[in-house]
């Protein structure tokens, strides 16, 4: 084995030691002993015992030690609530040479595979956290057992790899093809689920699953029991299952529904390596797993993703462009106008991660009524859902009010107005506020496009005015827009941040400028959709032209799920302030009046045809584009409006763009967001002249 | 032989015992919290008695001498939760300082004995490398100023010189000898296997080293020669006579009982380990603190009408060899006594304050399987500031062909 040394710019590596002690086993009934390893890389919890070259390098050496000592078995935990979260992934980003992203593959099989082949029973005692590479060394042991309270799973295909050190060779050969599908595809392009134990052990993926009061006791006994032919572990070929094919069948559809009808590489790959186990040697299948491995690393879609991935998990953290926290004032009650179905979602979500008194009023009291109503209904479906206590839940029902009155208000720190979206509406409604509300009380909006600058004109204190913007489904969607006006004070964006914290957001901090940047971005690229239709291109045509590329929905589906109404509404805005290249849609506006919502539909048996109701209303123009002109100029327009955003300063970071891409669109990782695809598809210098990310931070570095 | 004269109102029994290996103080279990220690030891029990259906358990108590970090919370409760009990057992600390886990068996068996509890886990526990023996304590200096006890009195080791002090007889040789002969016991009892029985295998993690398992104690040393005792520094006093060699160390560890009435044990198919005939805990000059057993064992054999020569085996906290050396020569039994500790004890195997207690009724169990021509026994130990306490038991074996 030799040592690999990472290129020059890669973070010092945490290297995870291997420490080995002997376990007597007399007092396990059972005789010799077991030598155990501990990986511990000597931090706490929050920074997980990883794999790099000198982890893997300590291990090997760990193991080479325990197997000297002659011992009856060999088993490998981990330190405190964590086994292993996988391989190093900080150092990925700077390889610059396939050769050394191969070997890295390899050694990893190299010390992990001594687990099967060193000749003596193995067993992974997987006390807690174990992902990717951590799930895979334990799947190299003959054995393993779990802590009932500790997470599992392989991560990698959501994150643009393949379970590359054994895993997509190993786990259908153990568990079956149908199974390992749905741990390495299914689970992970689900927002990368991670397996409770008692799903693993269902699953197969463990043998036993123990308390963690006394896991690592009950473990050496397990291991004792397996040692003495007390317990007998039955294993299954499934090489020839019948299941295969309809498993990988099964295995293609959820990726190719998750990104939209695009083949995506990471996937396809895991995929084909797994399918490979049904011939391959394991040795063959690992070499296969290296090649597939090194091609990924050495690509851009692999290196967006790494940026996109730590890009979501620092910003969760830290909102770029913050005031100091400790400007934020206390919220101990806050005001939601309007009870419609957004302001209904919007008090539900602030009742429950507030936990302080919500009031909502609408123009009677039965409306506002209603959406009480709505809000109490919905914590019932969490209690029958058994995701809230009963208690919980009587708790926060009692704490949301509604009223035809404003004056409720009094006593508010926060208030946010989710009514029509109507600038003199708000302006008026922010006027009476005031008169309500102590001077400090924040006027939030939730509008998607109107001037939250122009609301706050004509009062008293503007400063308190910001525009706080969610996404539809508001429980759902992470991303939360913060808009400040020029008038905006630190202590209302305080407040505004630490309220958005509370209530589990991404949040990114914008200038108050038309769409803020989703729905800016997202009207921009449709707009260009639209329009092709409009001049005559096929729906279909215009629909699918950017298919390959692997957005979770294609821009029609998108228009279904917002509703041409919105949709029509947020263009006409954007046009009326940013200017004609934001175009009002003929067909679009046809759609409305008719009260044509989708140009899809959905029949029962779940199948998708074209509306005929909707492509009627084409308008029909005489210049039709071809598929590639449609993609061309939609991406054209992004590489555009993204550019002009940065230049007027809605936000100050290109990676703030992405990340509202990520978290607000659901756009997908190995884009990187959208600037580090555009900037690999030679887009962003052809239209704006210059690359959005330097070459490496978010793409292979230049050679 | 006489037979006890009064009986329980309830018939109490030990069901079972067991007990965490013992750690020199900051070694084994440096990595390893107290509260774990005790939760290891009640899972232990529980799992060797799994007939017992876990929400029949009325109440937890359990001991430790300094109650604060690790071994504070209210423990009874804290490690019941830990340990998986239904939140519907509750639990209690107590403390007598070593006498803990004594103390929580006696309580528990007293509430049994009135029928308000059927069934419950006692434990005790000591982690002396987390809590050294007299951290945080704060002495009313009114003890000193008004002359309410000696300085003596606050340091063990300096009442165990006192003890010597008293009964000039009872000889520094005499104490080497007897604290040999625990050693010597004691890897006895190891080579055959009587001590593991009753250990609860328990991980121990050390940064450096990675996890391992406890499955032996730590502090015994059967290399100990009578030479090399008569070596050692003493530390209490120039020309003492109080050693490391005949003394208990500083040790971790956590023992758990298992006690219930009679009949529930019966009901529930539970093993009758002993059965409980009195107890009683008395006082004595704090600075002779280790002279306690004798009027606590005098007490306890009047309440249950029985003599010193009804005992057939002595299960003495070894705090010191000089304090388990007076009680003997109290009661006129030999220093080499064989009813007295056969398998060794505190001097060889460690002293975790708070848990010796239940150690010391799992080997008097053992004892009492192994001989069924023994009808009694004592438990008894010596406790900090002047006291002691003794729990007389009646061997439910006894008459049966061994």
């Amino acid at each position: 084995m030799t040592t690999i040394t990472l290129p020059e710019g890669a973070p010092e590596e945490v290297v995870t030691h291997a420490l080995v002690r002997d376990v007597d086993l007399a007092a396990f009934g059972a005789s010799g002993v077991l030598a155990l390893i501990t990986l511990d890389n000597g931090h706490d919890h929050t920074r997980p015992n990883t794999f790099g070259p000198q982890s893997l390098m300590a291990l090997d050496a760990a193991i080479t030690e325990a197997i000297s000592r002659k011992p009856a078995a060999i088993a490998i935990t981990g330190k405190p609530f964590i086994f292993a979260a996988g391989a190093d992934l900080s150092a990925l980003s700077f390889l610059n040479d396939r050769a050394q992203a191969v070997a890295i593959g390899k050694l990893g099989h190299d010390v992990f595979r001594r687990f099967d082949e060193c000749g003596i029973p193995t067993f992974a005692f997987i006390n807690g956290l174990a992902l990717g590479g951590g799930l895979e060394v334990g799947l190299h042991c003959k054995y393993r057992t779990l802590s009932a309270t500790a997470f599992t799973g392989l991560p990698e295909v959501f994150l643009g790899l393949v379970p590359g050190w054994g895993g997509a060779t190993i786990l259908p050969q153990l568990i079956g093809p149908e199974k390992a599908v749905q741990v390495i595809i299914a689970n992970a392009l689900n927002n990368n689920t991670m397996m409770k134990a008692k799903d693993a052990l269902a699953l197969g993926v463990v043998d036993s699953v123990f308390e963690p009061a006394d896991f690592l006791e009950k473990s050496i006994s397990f291991a004792a029991r397996v040692l003495s032919g007390k317990k007998i572990i039955e294993r299954k070929d499934f090489s020839s299952d019948p299941a295969w094919d309809s498993a990988l069948a099964q295995g293609r559809a959820i990726a190719l529904k998750k990104f939209g009808g695009a083949e995506i590489a990471s996937p396809t790959k895991a995929l084909e390596l797994m399918s490979a186990s049904r011939t391959y040697s394991r040795g063959a299948g690992f070499d296969a797993e290296d090649q597939t491995l090194a091609d990924l690393t050495m690509s851009d879609p692999l290196r967006a993703s790494l940026y996109a991935f730590n890009l979501i998990q620092k910003k969760r953290k830290k909102v770029e462009g913050a005031p100091k926290a400790a400007l934020a004032r206390k919220v101990s009650k806050v005001g939601v106008v309007g009870a419609g179905l957004m302001a209904s979602q919007l008090a539900l979500l602030l009742v429950r991660n507030l936990k302080c008194p919500v009031v909502m009023t609408d123009i009677d009291q039965e409306r506002a009524d209603k959406g009480v109503a709505w809000v109490k209904n919905e914590l019932n479906k969490l209690v029958e859902k058994k995701r809230m206590s009963a208690e919980s839940a009587g708790r926060l029902a009692l704490l949301v009010s509604g009223s035809s009155d404003q004056n409720v208000f009094a006593g508010c720190d926060f208030i946010i107005e989710a009514i029509f979206e109507e600038l003199s509406l708000k302006q008026d409604l922010f006027k009476k506020l005031e008169k309500i509300v102590s001077p400090e009380c924040i006027l939030a909006t939730n509008t998607s496009s109107l001037s939250v600058e122009k609301m706050g004109e004509g009062l008293v204190n503007p400063e308190r005015v910001v525009g706080f913007h969610f996404f539809n489904p508001v429980a759902i969607m992470p991303l939360l827009e913060i808009a400040r006006t020029s008038k905006t004070d630190d202590a209302t964006t305080a407040t505004a941040v630490n309220i958005g914290k509370e209530l589990k957001k991404t949040m990114i901090i914008c200038k108050d400028a038309p769409g803020f940047v989703v729905n800016r971005l997202l009207t921009r690229f449709m707009g260009e959709i639209t329009d092709a239709v409009d001049e005559g291109t096929s729906p279909e045509v215009a629909d699918n032209a950017m298919r390959s590329i692997g957005f979770p929905m294609s821009p029609f589906e998108l228009l279904g799920l917002v509703g041409p109404g919105v949709g029509l509404h947020v263009a006409k805005t954007l046009h009326e302030n940013l200017g004609p290249r934001y175009r009002i849609s003929p067909t679009m506006e046809a759609m409305v009046k008719e009260g044509i919502k989708t140009f899809y539909i959905k029949s029962e048996d779940g199948t998708v045809s074209p509306n005929p109701a909707a492509l009627a209303l084409v308008h029909k123009g005489d210049s039709p584009s071809t598929a590639e002109q449609v993609r061309s100029r939609a991406l054209n327009a992004l590489a555009e409006e993204a550019r002009m955003m940065l230049d007027e300063g809605v936000v100050a970071t290109a990676a703030e763009i992405d990340l509202c891409m990520l978290m607000g669109a659901g756009w997908p990782m190995h884009l990187g967001g959208i600037l580090p695809f555009l900037d690999r598809e030679g887009i962003s210098e052809s239209i704006c002249g210059s690359r959005f990310h330097p070459a490496g931070v978010a793409s292979l570095p230049q050679p | 032989m006489s037979t006890h004269s009064r009986d329980l109102l309830t018939s109490v029994v030990l069901v079972d015992a067991v007990r965490t290996p013992f750690g020199k103080a900051g070694s084994l279990y440096a990595g390893t919290r107290a509260d774990d220690l005790m939760v290891r030891a009640m899972r232990g029990l529980l799992e060797r008695n799994p007939q017992l259906p876990l929400d029949h358990i009325d109440d937890v108590a359990i001991a430790a001498a300094t109650q604060t970090g690790d071994q504070g919370m209210n423990l009874g409760r804290s490690a019941s939760l830990l340990a998986g009990l239904p939140n519907t057992v509750p639990g209690y600390s107590v403390d007598r300082w070593c006498a803990g886990a004594m103390t929580s068996v006696t309580t528990l068996a007293a509430s049994i004995a009135m029928g308000a509890n059927e069934i419950a886990i006692a434990g005790g526990v000591e982690h002396m490398g987390n809590h050294p023996i007299g951290d945080g304590l704060d002495p009313n200096p009114r003890f000193l100023a008004e002359r309410i006890v000696e300085q003596d009195a606050l340091a063990m080791g300096a009442t165990a010189e006192r003890l010597h002090d008293r009964f000039p007889h009872l000889t520094k040789e005499r104490s080497d000898a007897f604290a040999l002969a625990s050693q010597m016991k004691t890897a006895q009892a190891y080579k055959d296997g009587k001590i593991q029985r009753d250990l609860i295998p328990t991980a121990a993690r050390s940064a450096e080293l990675g996890w391992g398992i406890a499955t032996v104690d730590e502090p015994p040393r059967p290399t100990t020669t009578l030479e090399g005792l008569a070596t050692l520094k003493t530390p209490f006093r120039a020309a003492g006579r109080v050693t490391a060699g005949n003394s208990s160390g500083l040790n971790d560890g956590a023992t758990a009982a298992l006690l219930a009435s009679e009949e529930k044990a019966i009901a529930l198919g539970l093993p009758v380990k002993a059965r409980l005939v009195t107890f009683a805990f008395a006082g004595v000059e704090p600075e002779v603190m280790g002279y306690g057993p004798v009027p606590a064992t005098i007490k306890a054999l009047a309440k249950a009408g029985l003599s010193i020569e009804d005992i057939g085996a002595f299960e003495v906290n070894e705090a010191f060899a000089i304090q388990v050396l007076a009680f003997l020569d109290h009661f006129g039994i030999a220093d080499d006594d064989p009813r007295v500790n056969p398998f060794g004890g505190a001097i060889a195997v460690g002293h975790p304050l708070a848990s010796s207690g239940i150690r010391l009724m799992l080997n008097l169990a053992r004892t009492f399987e192994e001989k069924p021509d023994v009808r009694y026994g004592i438990t008894t130990m010596c406790i900090g500031l002047g006291m002691g306490g003794t729990v007389i038991w009646e061997n439910p074996h006894f008459g049966k062909k061994a």
